[in-house]
């Protein structure tokens, strides 16, 4: 068995997306670094398939694969990845102040797919309570399984969702990790696909690493999942960076993949919250004001 | 001591994480970067496995590859019970060797759609899957049987084998590439069995016995 040099394609055949929230939104198409100079590579985003090669001096171009005039789409290229639209998307992509820090590990981790929509695997990020469960004697560990009461609140200038004031006791947060520790977190989505963490540095009390999960749709209930890091951590390797993450993922994965609806209800009824849930709660509600009908259950209207 | 050339979501290098935590034998795991980086395909890593593949295990020397090999050599210098690598009995030796080259048919079909489904591998998913089902239905019924004989492993005897060991990670990772397992009620049983031997370690995907 051989690797096809890394391109990716996935054969499962979805419907094009027509949210129009969704397909203004900028998307994360693919690492930068697999984008070969001269290369054809194709791929799926919202059930579209796309085209994307480099024609050198760091101009990429992408294109709807059946589209013969290969009329080039919005790109960008920002933390890593390189970001397409399918619409008409904003002159700018969320803020990751720490990207540019001298100090600090950008590193790609991986792109895995995973059979789930992207809320849920969104929503999923940003639940503390499955961490000694799912995570046992890495991220959590029991009998440390309380979710203490933390606060969740809307930026009013950027419309992003933040949660603060978590706090979680972990056995080994990190690869720079040597004992366990009470782990800060600040969870913040600035897009309806992707999602960031911020968790305390085991070498530093004031600074945080950074993770990001930012999901591509393939197709509503379809993700290619790029892991995301900004770390400080001057010592361990990015093999060794990367294991770690994709262990945890890993872990997620199965998780993920046996949720049920795989598309995330949007309706405050259709699950029973617990404290816990509160960003969740949030991020539901928030979808539903965006009018997110991608990758969930709408709320019928009353 | 065993160097694992090693990758956390490969299922070929789990099989030897997991028959050497079985027999009890210390290793160090080298984590090869095998996804984003292919470091497998490069000339560092070729210097060491010319097929660029992983795992591959050095002892004091002994450079081996090939995941069905290593179990091989594993259980044959590290099991003094010699029952998981059976030399002294002709037939079961040859139904492991059998059961061992079916391993290699889960591998390219169950493991394949896997690898296609997280990692984007090019493979033809439905030939995967159609295969891997093909596979389960006859072990399946194979596993079925057994049990009617009071047999609980893959080959007729009264303990397992290192083909419990190559098939059962392809057959318990299945779902991730879209194989379900729904419809073989022996198979799962049987992974059950395996999961409860002393020494059974986990891997991302795969949940000790009682929570999956």
């Amino acid at each position: 068995m051989t690797h096809p040099s890394g391109g990716y394609v996935i054969a499962t055949v979805h419907n094009p997306c027509t949210d129009s929230v969704i397909l203004d939104h900028w998307h994360p198409l693919v690492p930068v670094a697999d984008v070969s100079l001269g290369e054809v590579r194709t791929t799926t985003l919202l059930g579209v398939q796309v085209s994307y090669t480099s024609d050198g001096a760091e101009r990429v171009r992408v294109w709807r694969s059946r589209d013969t005039t290969e009329q080039p789409l919005p790109t960008r290229v920002d933390y890593l990845y390189l970001w397409v639209s399918l619409g008409s998307p904003p002159d700018s992509i969320f803020e990751i102040p720490e990207f540019s820090e001298p100090d600090r590990r950008n590193v790609h981790a991986g792109t895995i797919g995973v059979h789930v929509s992207a809320p849920r695997a969104v929503e999923n990020f940003l639940d503390m309570g499955h961490f000694p469960y799912v995570h046992t004697d890495v991220l959590g560990a029991e009998p440390h399984t309380e979710v203490a009461e933390y606060d969740v609140h809307i930026d009013p200038e950027t419309n992003e969702i933040w949660a603060t004031d978590c706090v979680f006791y972990q056995p080994r947060a990190a690869t720079t990790s040597t004992e366990g520790q009470m782990s800060d977190y600040l969870y913040r989505v600035p897009h309806p696909f992707c999602v960031i963490l911020y968790k305390t540095s085991p070498l530093h009390d004031e600074r945080m690493d950074v993770i990001g999960l930012f999901c591509r749709s393939v197709g509503p209930d379809h993700i290619e999942a790029h892991m995301f890091l900004s770390l400080l951590d001057p010592d361990n390797s990015e093999p060794i960076i990367r294991k770690f993450q994709q262990s945890i993922f890993g872990q997620d994965k199965p998780i993920l993949e046996n949720q049920y609806p795989k598309l995330l209800p949007l309706d405050p009824r259709a699950e029973t919250p617990i404290r816990a849930d509160k960003v969740a709660i949030a991020y539901r509600r928030w979808l539903s004001d965006l009018g997110v009908t991608y990758g969930v259950i709408p709320e019928r209207a009353a | 001591m065993i160097t694992l050339y090693d990758y956390e979501l490969s299922a070929n290098c789990y099989k030897q994480r997991l028959m050497m935590s079985l027999l009890d034998v210390a290793y160090e795991s080298t984590p090869i970067d095998f996804f984003p980086g292919l470091e497998h395909k490069g000339d560092d890593f070729k210097k060491i496995n010319p097929m660029g593949h992983i795992p591959v295990i050095d002892d004091a020397g002994y450079v081996l590859w090939d995941a069905h090999a290593i179990l091989v050599y594993l259980a044959a210098k590290f099991d003094p019970s010699g029952r998981w690598y059976p030399t002294s009995d002709p037939e079961l030796l040859g139904e492991t060797a059998s059961w061992m080259l079916f391993a290699e048919g889960t591998t390219n079909t169950a493991s394949a759609a896997r690898l296609h489904v997280n990692l984007g591998y090019d493979f033809d998913i439905e030939a995967c899957r159609t295969g891997a089902h093909h596979l389960f239905r006859l072990l399946d019924e194979h596993l079925w049987f057994r049990e009617r004989e009071g047999k609980d492993w893959v080959c007729s005897s009264d303990h397992p084998t290192i083909a419990d060991i190559a098939i059962f990670p392809d057959v318990v990772l299945s779902e991730e590439g879209g194989v379900s397992r729904l419809d073989y009620p022996a198979l799962r049983r049987w992974t059950d069995r395996v999961k409860a031997l002393p020494g059974f370690i986990v891997m991302p995907g795969i949940f000790p016995l009682g929570t999956s």
